[in-house]
Formats: C-alpha cells, structure tokens, sequence
C-alpha cells in the first residue's frame, strides 16, 4: 500500500517531481562538476603554471653559504659545482612523478671577435633521458622557458647531431653583433674557443637577451669543466606549503617523527627540496618563494571558487525544493488531512512525503552526477585542455550533499505538514 | 455508562462561542442526527467528536475516556481506533481505486487485506466497481465507498458530516438505507445534516443554533427509512 501510494504520486504529480528532479540534477551536477574539477585543479593548475618556470633552484653547497653571506647574485661562479652525472637522480626521489622537468646550467665567460666578453650559457635544450626507473624524459629549457619568444629560426634540437655546434642567441647580443639564423659567431674561452653557428634568435625579456645558450657540453669546454654544473632549475608540481611546512624549511630537524613523516610523504616544495638534496652532493635546493607562493595563492582561490559555486548552487537547489516541495504538500494537503484523519500518525505521512522526495533526489542526482561528470570534462578541456578525472570521493559527496539539500529543502514542508490539522482541511475551517 | 457524552462542552475563538455549554449523551446502538443552520456549531462539535479538534472547556468521554484531555498522538489512536469518518466531499485518495481507498483505512489502523475491503465494497453494493477510480465513480457510489471505508475497522461510533450534502434523491436514499442497515447491526450513527429528510430518519435528533442546543426531539415513528417531502 505504502509503495502503490509512493507510485501513485508519481503518477499524479509527474510534472512537480520532475520539476524537483530537474532542480536536484542542477545542483548535483554542479557540485559534480566543481567538486570533480576542485579535487583535480591541483594538478591542473600547477601543469597551467610551470608554463611561467621552474620553482626550485639547485646551487652548490658552498655558493648557497656565499649568497647567504654577502648577497651575490646568481651567474657568478664561486668555483664549485655540481656533478652532471648526478641529475639523473633527480627523478628517483620519492616524489619524482611530480617533477614534470629540469635543467642544469654553466655558465662561461668568453670573449667575442670585437674584444667584447659575453657569457656563454650551457644547458640542455630538449635532452633525452632515459631514467633507471624504465622512464623516458625530454627535459630542457625547450619547455622550462617556454614563454621566451623565438624572433628568428627555432629552439635548438639537442636530438639531432647537426645541431651539436649550434647556439641559441639573444636579440640584444644579435642586434648588436647583427648576426641571423645560420651566422657563426666565435668565442673564445678560457682554456679553448668555439665558433657556434646561429640556429636560434629568443627574446626573454631580461638578462637572458645578452647571452648565449649552447649545449652543456659545449660550454664546458670552453673553462674546460667537463660534467660540471653551476646550478639546476626544476619544474615541481607542489601542494601549497602549511604550518608543518613552513616549519620544516626551516629545521627538518625541529619536526616529530610523525610530522616528518607527513611532510616528506607530502609534496610541499620544501619536502622536495629536501629531497633532491638528499640526492646531489653537496647541494642546497631552495624553492623560487615568488613562483611557489604564486602557485599556491592562485591554488587555494580556484579551490575557494569551485567550493562556493558549489554552496551556492546547492543553496539554489535546497531553495528550488523548498518551494516544490511545498506547492507539491499544499496541492494534497485535503489527502494528507485525510490520511491523518483516519488515523495517520504525522511519522507515517513524513515518511511518505520524504521517500517520494528522497527517491526523485536519487533520480535527480544520478542523472545530476552524470550531467555533471560531462560538465567537468568540458570545463577540463576548455580551460586546461586535458580530461578532468573523476575522483571516487565524489560520489559519495554528491549523494551526501544531494540528501542534506534534499533533506534541508524539504523542511519547511514537512514543518507544514507535521501542522497541517485534518480538521482544517477536511472541513474548511 | 453512555458511549459518548458531552459535559458542559465550549469552544471559544476569540469572542465567537461556537460551542456553549454543550451537554449531550450518545448511547451504544444509537442514530443521532445533529442539525443546525450554518454557523450553528455542527462541524465544531463534529469536529470534537471525532477527535479532530478540542473543546476550550468541558469534558468529551468517549467509552468513559475524557478525549478532551488527550494527547495529539492519542487522539489519532482514538480516532483510527473508535470513529468512522465520511464526509460531504468524500475526500477519496483520486490515484487510489475504490478497494484501495476502503484498504488506506486498513493500513493505518493494521494490516491491509483485499478480501476484507471487498467484501466491505459489497455491503454497500460496489463489488463490481472495486477497480474503478473515484473519477469514474458517480457521487452516490463515491460516498457509498466512504461509508465503507469508515465502516472497515469496526468503529464504535460512524460520524457523518453532511453524508448527502452532495447528492441527488436517489442516491440520498441509497445512503440512508446503508444507514438503517448499520443501525439495524448495531452500529451507532451520528449524523451532522442541514437536511430535515436525513434527520427525520434517526432515533433522536438535535438542533444546534449560536452553539447551544436548542431543541432535542426523539423520533416516535422511527423506522429509519428517508420520506421525501
């Protein structure tokens, strides 16, 4: 009897319900598509970000102490490097699926035609590794300064063997030296001189425009320092930092077991640091406090967004039910008033009016969930141009969420009702 | 002991005394008709008897229990337990056929059973119209439902709030004779009608007029058969 009551409203009140279902499947599927989106713009986010750079620098121990002390600035070398034949190990540290690139760089001082010293820059381009793990990566400035713009010619392929003696220039050294792609342009070194022949004109904006960047072994030879390095840049996806964090940059040391634990298995940029310390001699790994903070912030206010676009369209929704939901218990309330005078306790006509609701709220969020899944995917490839993945916590969320809206909604309709008087609406009075 | 009786009964909203000083006794097996201009205080005394409502003052023992002092709860046990309702618009659930509206009564007071409800429709002459829906029901044979539905449970008292206020003459008669038949098994009956034809038919009738009791007459000729004037 229960359930030919149940189905019986549903068939006498098709056009309300699927009025409250089409509400509930608005709000589910938002909350979907936000929560599936907000759960995976972490990701998203710090992949749209590495686009503007690395955020850690790695520098030799003693160069660290020396910037410390008296403030010098990056690109004058203090005479101790880093080991070439340690980067591979970068992407054996505990979080090295979330180091997405890296390079390293040398830099040389060298002498051109005219008298005039420039500094010559080795680094890799687009290098090919492949890593003990079995994985292959091409790393190199290629991606790490992607925003550079190339005025003439292209990025320089490291993969090809003609482009062993090629070199990318910047537009002021270019401009001044007139020089075009296919030049040479000679220098001269410390201890040997090089002619490079111009496969590349970039612009980036700094520093970078008087310089010119050729394979790392190329510049190595010129101070003949073969497999060493003056520092490296990487590109880290990172969670934004917290108390446990800003307190392990400072002392590692100062942390509980418990609270290193979390924070080494944690991808804080001060964990990976940390890590990559672990891995080259005698370096020191700080974040780009700049980069990362940005990341962070930009982070944590998409997430705010998402999160109150979900509230808010889970208020529309519960307001939505309210009103349905109510119009749908005053349209019956002369069968409500009925049921109760003929004996229906108001637990009894609750509970009829709450499953209907509660079975067009699964209906509705069912087919809100699904709505909302196709929404994250559109939202993934129009603004991150990847597949949002639906994380399996979003289930149980939506349906948590899609229960108390429902629930919520209906409370003012259930208030009415558990007042609604047989008397009154059986009689008119 | 009377099966109902009503001791210095008032219902006061505001200034207006629907019911005043109301002293009224029912006794087992007995057909009561309640009559009464409009505004006389017939559906606030209905009302009260059926549990529906509570008087501002006074007492209402139905088989000795002050239902007065009752709570909400308690008088919905009362009313599913002791009182058959039928009303001037039927109040039949509309998706519901005539056998599952007689059933709703069931499923509130225990268990539903088909058998029972159908044989329930055939005292009343529907059997053949058990699986129809009220909209494909005439007046006559909707209220003739609402009598069955009000008689599944074996109330105590039938309490009928203007039964053929809604009806033509011929299924005014249909009514009361299912009436005289359930007063003939010993069921009481109180019936709340404007229409001196339905209150001729009961063994006592009272009049109500401003919330008082004005007049209380005893049927001397009663054979619980309507005459038409």
């Amino acid at each position: 009897m229960f359930f030919r009551m149940v189905f019986g409203t549903f068939v006498r009140q098709w056009k309300k319900m699927l009025m409250i279902a089409f509400t509930i499947a608005l709000g589910a599927s938002l909350a979907t598509a936000m929560l599936s989106v907000m759960l995976d713009v972490g990701d998203k986010v710090n992949q749209e970000l590495k686009a503007y750079g690395a955020n850690i620098t790695v520098v030799p121990k003693q160069s660290s102490v020396l910037d410390d002390l008296y403030e010098i600035e990056g690109g004058q070398s203090t005479g101790t490097y880093l080991r070439e034949d340690e980067l591979g190990k970068i992407k054996t540290i505990f979080w090295a699926f979330n180091i997405v690139d890296y390079a390293p760089f040398i830099s040389a001082r060298a002498t051109l035609d005219d008298g005039s010293e420039v500094t010559v820059v080795g680094s890799w381009f687009n290098h090919h590794m492949d890593l003990p793990t079995g994985e292959q990566l091409d790393a190199g400035m290629n991606s790490l300064r992607s925003w550079w713009e190339i005025k003439e010619g292209a990025w320089l392929n490291e993969q090809t063997a003609e482009n062993e003696n090629m070199a990318m220039v910047g537009v002021e050294l270019a401009d001044k030296l007139d020089l075009h792609v296919g030049d040479p342009v000679h220098v001269i070194g410390t201890v040997q001189d090089a002619t490079y022949t111009v496969a590349g004109i970039f612009d980036a904006g700094g520093d970078e425009d008087g310089q010119i960047f050729v394979p790392l072994d190329s510049a190595q030879a010129l101070d003949d320092l073969d497999g060493c390095i003056d520092s490296i840049e990487v590109s880290a996806l990172t969670t934004p930092d917290n108390e446990l964090a800003q307190k392990a940059a400072k002392d590692p040391g100062s942390l509980s077991i418990s609270q290193y634990e979390t924070w080494y298995c944690t991808a804080y940029v001060s964990s990976i640091c940390f890590q990559i310390q672990e891995v080259i001699t005698d370096s020191v790994a700080s974040a780009v406090r700049q980069v990362a903070d940005s990341e962070g912030e930009i982070l944590e206010k998409t997430e705010l967004l998402m999160l109150l676009i979900t509230i808010l369209s889970m208020i529309g929704a519960a307001l939505g039910i309210c009103n349905l939901v109510t119009a749908s218990v005053m349209e019956r309330s002369s069968e409500i008033g009925l049921m109760k005078a003929i004996g229906a306790h108001n637990g009894a006509v609750t509970g009829l009016v709450l499953t209907e609701i509660i079975i067009t709220a699964i209906i509705g969020g069912c087919v809100g969930f699904v709505v909302g899944a196709g929404f994250a995917q559109i939202i993934g490839q129009t603004v991150f141009s990847s597949s949002i993945t639906i994380q399996p916590m979003v289930i149980p969320l939506v349906a948590v969420l899609v229960v108390l809206v429902t629930l919520i909604g209906s409370m003012p309709a259930v208030r009415m009702l558990l007042h609604l008087e047989p008397a009154e609406v059986l009689h008119g009075r | 002991m009377s099966l109902l009786e009503l001791k210095n009964v008032y219902k006061i909203y505001g200034d207006l005394h629907a019911l005043d000083d109301v002293n009224l006794k029912v006794e087992k097996g007995e057909w009561l008709a309640i009559m009464g201009p409009s505004g006389s205080g017939k559906s606030t005394m209905m009302n009260i008897i059926g549990c529906m409502d509570k008087p501002s003052k006074g007492e209402v023992l139905l088989d000795g229990v002050n239902i007065a002092a009752e709570s909400a709860k308690n008088l919905t046990n009362i009313r599913r337990d002791k009182i058959g309702l039928i009303f001037q618009q039927f109040h039949l659930v509309n998706y519901l056929t005539a056998v599952e509206n007689v059933m709703l009564a069931q499923y509130y007071h225990s268990i539903p059973d088909e058998k029972e409800a159908l044989e329930a429709l055939e005292r009343v002459g529907l059997a053949d119209r058990a699986k129809h829906l009220p909209s494909q029901l005439s007046g006559g044979e909707q209220q003739r439902v609402c009598v069955a539905r009000a008689l599944i449970n074996h109330p105590e008292i039938i309490l009928a709030d203007e039964p053929t206020g809604n009806l033509d003459d011929a299924n005014e008669e249909i009514v009361v004779e299912l009436f005289r038949k359930l007063h003939e098994e010993g069921t009481t009956l109180i019936v709340v009608t404007h229409d001196p034809e339905v209150a001729e038919t009961a063994q006592r009738m009272v009049v109500l007029r401003n919330g008082k009791i004005s007049k209380e007459t005893v049927n001397e000729n009663f054979t619980g058969h309507i005459r038409f004037h």
